[in-house]
């Protein structure tokens, strides 16, 4: 019983960090959600028996992911790269 | 308007593919499957070299998939390098930015590099294995780039062509030498099979983090030229 | 019903997030997130049915190990286009400008890609 209440729990977290990931308003804080959402996984990959799995998600899913996608999101949401570079990029990037 | 009849036709699509899945899962759900693919390899498990049988299944039962995913990795760093457009591999302000960082990698770095050589090792008979420690190892590198360590070994050389190659060419000799040898495709010896695995293993988790590390020191676009090979910059 | 299935609903689930995530989101890294969720949803319900009547199955579970090393490897990829795409046109969406046809090639190019 108190297994389904977990497993219960888990799902629905899942679920909730999710969409929370998908439709935050700030895109930092949609990063940062995902990556809590990769380390729910690496849970529910132990409650389904899979311990391979689950060191994996946490070091990519959780880790690798989530700072590739926090850097991007930084200079996703920065400035324009032609305003701080004074036209050297247009050229270069025709 | 138009986009409110188009939020609306992707809720009830979605809402029915919901339920169709859900029914699928149900339904496949409701009855036993006809094979009994556990015991099947609890039987063949000492054939395989390892005793883990995630490992014996990666490198062994379904080693094909694992020589094509490693073959996708190449391709997925080739197409990320050749995006590149970094000037320099180093970038001057982290280090300067983060100085708790860049102390604490001195203890980090060589801990790391111990962990992910235990997963690869205790792979043979516990959860563990090339992929986790390719990810350690590739953490290991990324660490190193946020705490601002200038990391040449990415630059298009030696160590680069031979980490993207490497795994994918030792994998594809062993996979053919069984063929030249008379049996079939990836079909390891059963005496050599625990020494194979040994040095796939060891070099699949070189390439796997040595791809991983080069897509992630891609991504950034700093200003400048890209460096030519050869040049210093 | 063990709690395999349960898994196997939710992967489900986050499929169906995912996919109505990547159609009606426009910001392409948050595409990009929901291309994640529906790959997460696709292994937890290859795990999930799997084990639902025999117990832990290494098969699947060593399908779905490669499966998340080559999403990665498919996520940076998709990172480095995303930022060429931002360093090139300076807009995170792929919709129309109001002016001009340059990014006209580069969007089918994107569109085409996914």
């Amino acid at each position: 019983m108190i297994e389904w209440v977990l497993d219960g729990l888990l799902v629905l977290a899942l679920l909730v960090t999710a969409v929370a990931a998908l439709w935050s308003r700030d895109l930092f804080r949609a990063v940062v959600v995902f990556i809590a959402f990769g380390l729910l996984m690496a849970l529910a990959w132990v409650r389904l028996q899979a311990p391979d799995i689950a060191l994996a998600e946490a070091a990519i899913g959780a880790g690798l992911t989530g700072v590739l996608l926090l850097d991007a999101a930084r200079h996703l949401t920065g400035k324009h790269p032609d305003e701080s570079d004074g036209g050297s990029d247009r050229e270069a990037g025709r | 308007m138009m986009s409110g009849f188009k939020n609306l036709l992707t809720t009830v699509f979605c809402l029915m593919l919901a339920v169709v899945l859900g029914f699928a899962v149900w339904s496949i759900g409701a009855e036993p499957s006809p094979v009994n693919l556990p015991g099947h390899l609890s039987e063949n498990l000492e054939k395989s070299g390892v005793e883990h049988p995630v490992t014996a299944v990666l490198l062994n039962f379904r080693s094909y998939d694992t020589l094509l995913e490693i073959g996708v990795l190449v391709i997925a760093g080739i197409a990320g390098i050749s995006m590149a457009r970094t000037s320099s591999l180093e970038d001057p302000e982290l280090r300067t930015s983060d100085s708790l960082l860049y102390a604490l990698q001195r203890w980090f770095v060589p801990l790391m590099l111990l962990l992910a050589g235990y997963l690869l090792w205790a792979g043979a008979d516990r959860p563990g294995g090339a992929f986790q420690a390719g990810a350690v190892m590739a953490s290991t590198g990324v660490l190193m780039r946020m705490g601002g360590i200038p990391m040449d070994f990415l630059r298009p050389g030696t160590m680069l062509r031979l980490g993207l190659t490497l795994g994918f060419s030792v994998f594809l000799l062993v996979a053919l030498a069984s063929v030249w040898g008379g049996e079939a495709f990836l079909a390891y010896p059963p005496a050599l099979a625990k020494s194979l695995i040994v040095v796939i293993e060891g070099v699949l988790t070189f390439s796997i983090a040595m791809v991983l590390l080069a897509l992630f020191v891609s991504a950034p676009i700093n200003r400048g030229v890209e460096p030519e090979e050869g040049e210093r910059g | 019903m063990t709690p395999s299935l349960l898994y196997a609903f939710a992967g489900v689930g986050l499929c169906t997030i995912g996919l109505y995530g990547f159609v009606r989101l426009a910001h392409l890294l948050r595409k990009l997130l929901a291309f994640n969720l529906i790959g997460s949803g696709v292994f937890l319900v290859m795990v999930g049915l799997a084990q639902h009547h025999n117990g832990p199955d290494p098969v699947p579970q060593a399908l779905v190990l490669t499966g998340i090393v080559v999403a990665i490897a498919a996520t940076a990829l998709a990172v480095v286009l995303i930022r060429r795409y931002f360093h090139l046109s300076g807009q995170t969406t792929l919709a129309e400008p109001a002016r001009g046809n340059d990014e006209g090639a580069s969007q089918s190019g994107e569109d085409r890609q996914r």
